[in-house]
């Protein structure tokens, strides 16, 4: 009880939100959040969820490798992710086969993070740091690299949004038109790998599935358009992501969970209101303009 | 034989102007390194329409493929309304199998078909006013537009069917290849489909091919018939198809074939349990 009992109010929490590190986790959340909820509807719609969870463990060997070598942890997890992204969008289109590959290198990503910890001697709150993510560390340096990250994101997305929605949804028939539905694949999951790298700091390898699929998820609850998807989920995000920092600084505890709780309670909240709606609607016995 | 029972009355000044649909030279498909079929000659002349038919794994869909230039011949000459087949001829509306089992909850009837006419596009123009008159003109034809703003997941397997359909014909294609587009429907939905056919022949004198594993729905509306048999593609006149020597030969169970006054062709299966 006694730990419970330390968690109070901070009069203060609109100084700590002033402050600089609060400033530069407010700019890196929000980009991760935009980032985040534009890819969202292609995660879901491509049946990649487990690939996205997956990435994000199998940047954890490249977040202690980087420190084993005493590289920076942002360019070890870009390594990793997209390195360990690239060889899943290899492994054929079916969803079984990808799922297989998936598991197998998420685990022998996760062993290797495990070795590398032990042999960087990484101590305990680094290793944490990865798992649950640290948004209140993120230096100036790290910054600007998510400013090229996010900017490569949106840049590329507004380049392929129609024929990657195409490729997603119906890839047999945009496969027969001559969009080139592996290449996209394979842009996707770069660009996938770019934001889980972004969104590890944020929400730690563990809980980023909260960021990169729960919102995007809420909003096709709502609507099925994809602009609208995309916008509706980037909103979402980014609420989550702000109003995470806001309840951290009132109460002084890590922004991880507040942002992850709040993405969650949208999703319920959506499900509860609009989820019981759609049912398949009963189809009439003969068409009016049908009828003999 | 009474009348014309298939509905075989062909326009034949349109066949002298116009390229063979299909046409095929001595084609062999391989997959895998498995030789699929060989010996393919034939020429589906344009406005024909053909029920492709033969045993499961006997190579209908490859022949789509390849007509879609998505798996190249291991040998011979293949022509595509005039030219080598290519991916992304766009004269061509293409409806998968299990087409609507794959696609859920996230898009909209209109935007799937939107897709049809605007998914190759890179770049954020948006859809303009006479892209989204071609969508709705293709979701009219097809009796689509009541619920084309609704979800593919919230419609019934014909529905779904009827917009796949509209998907295919958005881009005025010349050539339609449907790949069991009667599977999983039930006897008025299949004869809704196939009504559709028919009336997309007549109105706008396209090239139809339709795999199928059962012919009788589509009797009404077939001229001819691809039949994949004993490992080679063979083309007739659907009169000349509906014969039970031929299906019980193709199909390796005994087949009859039943003629109504009305001119109407069924198959049916004649098995029969010899204890009753």
């Amino acid at each position: 009880m006694s730990a419970l009992a330390s968690v109070q109010f901070q009069s203060n929490w609109l100084d700590v939100l002033r402050s600089p590190f609060m400033q530069h986790a407010l700019i890196g959340g929000s980009m991760v959040a935009v980032a985040a909820g534009l890819l969202g509807y292609f995660v879901i719609t491509r049946q990649n969820a487990f690939a996205a969870h997956a990435l994000a463990h199998i940047g954890f060997p490249g977040a202690t490798g980087a420190i084993l070598i005493g590289a920076p942890v942002t360019l070890g997890l870009a390594v990793f992710c997209v390195g360990g992204g690239l060889l899943i969008g290899l492994f054929g289109r079916r969803v079984a086969d990808r799922e297989m590959a998936t598991g197998t290198i998420l685990a022998l990503a996760t062993a290797l993070g495990v070795l590398f910890a032990s042999l960087a001697s990484a101590n305990a709150s680094t290793t944490t740091s990865v798992l649950f993510g640290n948004l209140l560390a993120i230096s100036e340096d790290q910054l600007l690299v998510y400013g090229a990250f996010t900017l490569a994101v949106v840049g590329t997305l507004a380049v392929l949004a129609r024929p990657l929605v195409f490729a997603s949804v119906d890839p047999a028939v945009a496969e027969a038109r001559g969009v080139p539905v592996r290449a996209l694949g394979l842009a996707f999951v770069v660009l996938l790998a770019l934001t889980i790298t972004m969104a590890v700091q944020v929400v730690g390898t563990l809980l980023l599935f909260a960021l990169v699929v729960t919102p995007a998820a809420t909003a096709l609850r709502i609507t099925a358009r994809p602009a609208r998807v995309a916008l509706i989920a980037v909103v979402l995000a980014l609420a989550a992501v702000w109003g995470g920092l806001v309840l951290s600084a009132m109460v002084d505890l890590p922004p991880s969970f507040f942002i992850v709780s709040l993405a969650v309670f949208a999703w319920v909240a959506v499900l509860a209101t609009v989820g019981r709606r759609r049912g398949r609607p009963a189809e009439p016995l003969v068409d009016a303009h049908h009828r003999l | 034989m009474t009348g014309d029972p298939a509905g075989t009355a062909v326009d034949t000044s349109a066949r002298e102007q116009r390229p063979a649909a299909l046409e095929m030279e001595d084609v062999s498909v391989a997959r895998g390194g498995r030789t699929v079929w060989s010996d393919g000659t034939f020429s589906v002349r344009a406005g024909a329409v053909v029920g492709v038919i033969g045993p499961n794994g006997a190579g209908k869909t490859t022949l789509f493929q390849l007509a879609l230039g998505l798996l190249p011949a291991a040998s011979g000459r293949v022509q595509v309304l005039g030219a080598p087949p290519r991916r992304g001829n766009r004269r061509i509306g293409y409806v998968p199998q299990n087409y609507t089992a794959a696609l859920g909850h996230a898009i909209r009837c209109r935007d799937l078909v939107t897709l049809g006419l605007t998914g190759g596009r890179f770049g954020l123009r948006p859809t303009s006013a006479a892209e989204r008159a071609r969508v709705d003109d293709a979701l009219r034809r097809v009796g689509a537009l009541d619920y084309a703003d609704r979800r593919m997941s919230e419609l019934s397997g014909g529905q779904q069917q009827r917009v796949a359909i509209a998907q295919a014909i958005v881009d005025d294609a010349d050539l339609l290849l449907l790949d069991e587009p009667l599977a999983n429907l039930d006897l008025r939905n299949q004869q809704e489909i196939v009504r559709l056919l028919g009336e997309l022949h007549r109105d706008r004198d396209v090239t139809i091919l339709v795999v199928a594993h059962d012919l009788n729905p589509l009797l009404p509306v077939l001229t001819e018939a691809i039949y994949l048999l004993d490992g080679h593609p063979h083309h007739d006149p659907i009169t000349d198809v509906v014969q039970e020597e031929l299906l019980t030969h193709l199909y390796g169970t005994p087949v009859g074939v039943v003629r109504t006054a009305q001119g109407d062709l069924f198959t049916r299966a004649a098995w029969r349990d010899p204890h009753r």
